[in-house]
């Protein structure tokens, strides 16, 4: 203990749920004006951490200090009233009420007779959401903003108080750069008024970036604490998952096939115009673009989620019609799609028919699934994602975050499908599974199928295409080979600016190959 | 939506929760009144608990794709005037079909305005709730129903005789029980059912057809309310319009004690059939003891909300607690 001043302790704390031991004997503190990482896989019991701490779950052993004094946190209100402030992982905001209501919730400014005090709500609430810098006012519908916006107001929400901790866990994931600089500015601020700062996140680049200190979980232990300053991220990777990562992977450069997919002048709405691509087998595609650049839009499309308002899409030459994601399926089109709370899963559901729920009506016997199908195929996708769970009969809703997205990742590649477009497939992913599932996808591109890979992240569409598609508001801004791409052309064509000249200009020097070495 | 989420080991206990409730007050009524646990006692209430344990069959599948049907009941009532109706015009081997072809057209109907219209179905079934009972009245002309020789027909077969020295409409309502069962927990119908309730979006975005999920399971709904209507008029071979008025409640208290979630995506049809004994018991229990008709409906609904706590209290591991 160097820093006699924690401002807040946890000790030796265990936490079971029926089948999982998911807390065991985990001690860890956060001292005052420090950003204090908590780290590990997918499942290792961070975010169960984080409830304890919060107020959402109570421990089955262990102690809580704040300060000098023991507590006993019994719900997330007292929690709050004692400095501790939680931003979740998964959002919970209501989508009916406006940003400001969602903001004060539950301790919304009163005047006499209980009546509301609105001017003084969005007075206030307007004065947060000018320290987050963002484009909506108080008053709008939560339900109208975007996921990343949704995710600023959960981070105003930590605002309101004067907070003596604040826990942020995975606040980034789906955070543009420019979104994420002003959180980092959020957290700067907090941590000079001598805030304890929790962060809790799989990204090495922001980790490095903002913390003080780094400590690590493993499969619900305490594995170590290091000094951000004295380690890398190797060393962290140990600590994480035993051993050191591989990422010196190079393209596999294989054959590639026809055409498999083909759209051409496809537009719909406002949302994008006049877009033309193809994908060839063998090859990944990658989209990148700023949120709301229309990406996700056109996989929703091909997917027979949207009519298009013009264009044409092709299936291996043939021009199809699909209305439907029934169609799409038919045709051998999977979509990962990018909300997998909303989109992907069920998530009252087992794990087993979550992943099988699309083709459940092909694997019958007679006239009853077979669960012996189903369970082979869970058991497969299960090892080859390293998906973390006491079996298939656990809720989806019970999983750890990253290993929740392994579902639907799975439930789409068990599909086999022509073409698989997969939107922000590794969002709230540990750095050991992301390399995986990058791996994975560059395998399936090379048995031949044909992959859309949508990313905000550029380390990974660099890292993981063939060819790439720079989008910006709605329209197909310029498209790169691997050779071509390098980080600045291609910040240059999603910010809308023209193009100088023909790929190989000067910048070049910062070429794909390097890119990959800091994935 | 908990009652889904720790499923399982969870579960278990959660369903003993109620199971546990229901003792007590087996025990209890046991000691007031030993009539209570006499054979003849006990099957004469599941015999009587059939008709809405039929009708709850089917909502369960209505409830556990997310929705609700209130019309049951005045559905029920349209069943029983139609086939009494048309078993004197048409003979008994003509009216049964005929009754359950208009029944299940209604369902489809009201299939076709939730499930593919997209409209609430509170207000949907609401609306039909009336429309139908309005229809009912059309069709007798406001007049009780009565089969002209009640003597000569083998149309009782089905609400009084015995096979192998059980009442029919136990077995009829065992073996509905039994199939809709298979239905839901192990075909992919019946997966889609839950995925539909469970989240709607994801199962369209897993290429679930979810209006046709819905529109069929208000048909598995009609089905069970026309099957309700022949134990109806085969048991009293005449009716008044109103015979299954305010049973859509009933029937949906039973399948909310058995533990399906309003919400959607959560409830067995097994767990229907343990709360619709349950409620039926329970009724049952209160004559025994002698409680006033009317006193019998409070003491009802308290008992209900009780079992439901006991529930709620056995899967969080204690009677209260703010957080999980
Ligand atoms: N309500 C619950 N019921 C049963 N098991 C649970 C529940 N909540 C969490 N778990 C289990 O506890 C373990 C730890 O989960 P936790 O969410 O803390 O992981 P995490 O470290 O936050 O992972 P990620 O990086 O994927 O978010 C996992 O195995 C998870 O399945
Ligand atoms: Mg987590």
């Amino acid at each position: 203990m160097t820093d006699p001043k924690p401002v807040l302790r946890l000790r030796d704390i265990v936490k079971t749920f029926p089948g999982v031991r998911a807390l065991d004997g985990v001690s860890f503190d956060v001292r005052a004006g420090e950003v204090h990482a908590l780290m590990g896989e997918n499942g290792a019991g961070k975010s169960t951490l984080m409830k304890v701490l919060g107020g959402v779950l109570a421990p089955n052993e262990g102690q809580i200090f704040i300060g000098e004094d023991p507590v006993v946190m019994t719900s997330p209100k007292q929690a709050k009233a004692m400095g501790v402030m939680f931003i979740h992982q998964e959002l919970s905001l209501a989508d009916e009420l406006s940003v400001a209501e969602n903001i004060f919730l539950g301790e919304l400014p009163l005047k006499s007779f209980g009546r509301v005090d609105w001017d003084k709500l969005y007075a206030d609430t307007d004065r947060i959401l000018e320290t987050l810098n963002v484009g909506f006012d108080a008053k709008t519908r939560v339900g109208d903003l975007s996921i990343a916006n949704q995710q600023m107001v959960e981070i105003g929400r930590a605002l309101t108080v004067d907070p003596r901790a604040v826990i942020f866990d995975e606040p980034t994931a789906s955070l543009t750069d420019a979104e994420k600089v002003v959180l980092f500015n959020v957290i700067a601020d907090l941590q000079a008024r001598g805030v304890g700062i929790i962060y809790i996140s799989h990204r090495m680049e922001e980790i490095f970036k903002i913390t003080d200190r780094i400590s690590v979980l493993r499969d619900g232990q305490y594995s170590g604490t290091l000094n951000t300053a004295e380690t890398n991220e190797d060393e962290v990777t140990q600590l994480m998952i035993g051993r050191s990562l591989d990422l010196s992977r190079n393209a596999s450069h294989h054959q590639m096939g026809n055409v498999a997919l083909e759209v051409r002048g496809l537009s719909c709405g406002r949302l994008f115009e006049d877009v033309s691509f193809d994908v060839r087998q063998g090859e990944v595609l990658g989209f990148y673009g700023l949120v709301g650049a229309g990406r996700t839009e056109i996989a929703e499309t091909i997917f027979g989620l949207r009519t298009p308002s013009a264009g044409q899409i092709l299936l291996n030459g043939q021009e199809v019609q699909i209305t439907s994601p029934i169609d799409a399926i038919k045709l051998g089109i999977s979509l990962v799609p990018e909300d997998r709370k909303d989109q992907g899963l069920v998530l009252g559901m087992n794990c087993k028919d979550n992943m099988s729920l699309p083709q459940v009506g092909r694997l019958t016997k007679g006239p009853f699934v077979s669960q012996g199908a189903e369970i082979a195929i869970f058991d497969k996708y299960r090892d080859k994602l390293d998906i973390r769970t006491p079996g298939w009969r656990q809720a989806v809703g019970n999983l750890s975050g990253g290993n929740q997205q392994k579902i639907v990742i799975g439930k789409w590649l068990s599909m086999q499908p022509e073409v698989l477009i997969v939107d922000e497939p590794t969002r709230g992913i540990d750095v050991g599974s992301k390399s995986e599932i990058h791996n994975l996808i560059r395998d399936l591109a090379a048995q031949g199928f044909a992959v859309i890979v949508i990313s905000s992240e550029m380390p990974e569409v660099l890292h993981v295409s063939d060819r790439i598609v720079a989008m910006f508001a709605g329209r197909v801004m310029r498209e790169f080979t691997s050779e071509e791409v390098t980080e600045d052309n291609l910040i240059q064509a999603i910010s809308g600016i023209k193009e100088q000249g023909p790929a190989g200009h000067a910048a070049a020097s910062h070429g794909i190959g390097q890119d990959k070495a800091l994935t | 939506m908990t009652i889904m989420t720790k499923q399982h080991v969870v579960t278990f206990v959660a369903k003993q929760g109620i199971l546990i409730a229901f003792v007590l007050f087996m025990v209890g009524f046991a000691i007031a009144n030993q009539r209570f646990i006499a054979m003849d006692n006990i099957l004469g209430v599941v015999r009587s608990s059939a008709i809405i344990g039929v009708m709850a069959l089917g909502v369960t599948f209505v409830v556990i794709g997310g929705n609700l049907d209130l019309s049951v009941g005045s559905m029920m009532s349209f069943s029983t005037i139609v086939v009494l109706d048309l078993h004197d015009k048409v003979g008994p081997a003509m009216a049964i079909p005929i009754m359950f072809a208009l029944t299940l057209l209604l369902g489809a109907f009201i299939g076709f305005l939730v499930g593919y219209l997209k409209l609430n179905s509170l207000i949907v079934t609401l609306g039909m709730l009336s429309a139908i009972h309005g229809l009912t009245l059309t069709w007798s002309g406001g007049q009780n129903m009565d089969i002209a020789d009640k003597s000569g027909t083998w149309f009782s077969f089905f609400g009084q005789d015995r096979l192998l020295g059980i009442p029919v409409p136990i077995l009829v309502f065992g073996l509905l029980a039994v199939v809709l069962s298979l239905l839901l927990s192990k075909t992919a119908f019946g997966r889609q059912v839950y995925a539909v309730g469970g989240n709607g979006q994801a199962a369209t975005f897993s290429g679930i057809p979810r209006a046709r999920i819905v529109f069929l399971t208000y048909l598995v709904s009609s089905f069970c309310v026309a099957t309700a209507g022949l134990l109806q008029a085969s048991r009293s071979l005449g009716s008044q319009n109103t015979v299954g008025q305010g049973l859509e409640l009933t029937v949906l208290a039973a399948v909310i004690l058995g533990g399906a979630s309003l919400l959607g995506g959560s409830g067995t049809v097994f767990k229907t059939v343990i709360g619709v004994l349950i409620l039926g018991f329970i009724q049952n229990g209160l004559l025994l003891v002698g409680l006033d008709f009317y006193v019998q409906y409070m003491v009802t609904w308290a008992i209900i909300i009780l079992a439901v706590w006991l529930d709620v209290a056995a899967k969080r591991g204690r009677l209260w607690s703010p957080i999980a």
